[in-house]
């Protein structure tokens, strides 16, 4: 979709501020949610790419309104609604008010240090070769789908260079539909800036993606 | 008691009798990126890298199975490409859609980096985004943005400065800065020292 998360490009947000020293979370309730969200998403079986679409999958001005861990709640609460999991009253009454769902699976304290060093590869086998090889000429394509996806908007009809071939990954757009994994082969995709920001952008400057191959076309 | 720390605390209440959390198992997530998983992971990486050219090879050329082998595997840094800067090449890592970032070796990004003013601006003007950060570079410097769009994951390494031959791996990773393997740092030498 073209939300508001997509900010490549974007003018008016000011300058960058760092923070000296800054802690891993800022308050108690950053850290609870950040796991909440890595344990319930084992419980309610949604895969990244759902959990990503449901945090941008919001109205720009609630968006930008909200904190980086605000907007992981809000997509927690959706995720959960939407499985039967947890509603929006139960949260409001702070406690159940149904019987639970059965649920697959729990993380529980003694699988954690092997789910954190295992995490979740999303390389597959290819089941065809590469369109693509390195130092070719492509495009990326002009679409806008209103669903999940990972080509951001300042690359869309921009020419750019085949760099390296990264392996057949899980698509997001489908996979975040549930449409299952229908792995695609995944390149990284250098720009000149001047291709993506005219003929006054730094001439110094490259830029790459990473792009799935539904994402390009060759470039005429 | 803010509105959103009551709804995470009601919010997990209900996750709990509901019986889909072990509360036990949130502890530790939470321990786990607090005190364990951080950017001296990554600084251990770079310094080890300076000091073996062997080490640094591999690292370069199969970046996966190397930080592997130290340990620093696993969720948010399953497909890690390291990325060299020299004195012609600038690199600078960035998550334009959101905040994907190498985990196992640099832990959870900073707000900064979750931010508009970066994720707006690194793509566009990373030489603003570095005077941000108080640095500026060569105009002859390339620089390379990497905005992390996938599952890959970049970690930056950056330079060893000038003045640090003969320095332990301990001694080189304390000047080794989180920002610097992102690209928005230098590593920080002692006060009193040149660059």
């Amino acid at each position: 979709m073209n939300g508001p998360h997509d900010m490549g490009g974007v003018h008016g947000f000011g300058p960058v501020v760092p923070q000296a020293d800054e802690p891993a979370f800022h308050a108690k309730w950053e850290g609870r949610i950040f796991a909440l969200a890595l344990a319930a998403g084992r419980a309610g079986q949604w895969n990244i790419d759902m959990g990503r679409f449901a945090r941008e999958n919001r109205p720009p001005a609630d968006y930008f309104a909200k904190s980086y861990f605000e907007i992981w709640l809000a997509g927690l609460e959706a995720m959960l609604a939407q499985r039967g999991l947890v509603s929006a009253a139960e949260i409001e009454a702070s406690r159940p008010l149904g019987e639970p769902r059965k649920v697959d699976a729990i993380l529980q304290h003694d699988a954690v240090e092997a789910v954190l060093s295992r995490g979740r590869p999303t390389e597959r086998p290819a089941s065809a070769p590469a369109r693509f090889a390195r130092g070719d000429r492509v495009r990326a394509k002009n679409i806008h789908p209103t669903t999940h996806t990972r080509l951001p908007r300042y690359v869309r009809g921009r020419p750019g260079t085949i760099e390296r071939l990264c392996g057949c990954h899980v698509f997001p757009d489908t996979n975040a539909l549930g449409q299952g994994e229908n792995p695609q082969w995944l390149y990284t995709v250098r720009f000149d800036a001047r291709d993506l920001w005219g003929a006054e952008a730094d001439r110094t400057l490259k830029v790459s993606v990473d792009a799935w191959e539904p994402y390009l076309e060759l470039a005429d | 008691m803010t509105d959103v720390e009551l709804r995470v605390r009601a919010l997990e209440s209900v996750l709990l009798q509901k019986g889909y959390i072990d509360p036990a198992a949130i502890d530790l997530l939470i321990e786990s990126y607090e005190k364990k998983i951080g950017p001296r992971n990554g600084a251990r990486v770079v310094a080890k890298a300076w000091l073996d050219q062997e080490f640094k090879q591999r690292l370069l050329a199969e970046p996966a199975q190397t930080l592997a082998s130290l340990g620093f595997a696993g969720m948010q840094g399953e497909h890690t490409t390291v990325v060299e800067n020299t004195p012609k090449l600038h690199n600078m890592v960035v998550c334009t859609l959101c905040s994907c970032y190498p985990w196992p070796v640099l832990g959870l990004p900073p707000v900064w980096y979750k931010s508009g003013p970066y994720r707006s601006r690194a793509v566009m003007d990373p030489r603003g985004v570095l005077r941000d950060f108080g640095i500026e570079l060569p105009v002859e410097t390339e620089i390379r943005v990497w905005d992390s769009t996938a599952e890959m994951r970049y970690l930056v390494l950056p330079m060893r400065p000038r003045g640090t031959e003969g320095w332990s791996e301990e001694k080189l990773a304390s000047i080794v800065t989180r920002d610097s393997m992102i690209g928005t740092g230098l590593p920080q030498l002692p006060d009193g020292m040149a660059r």
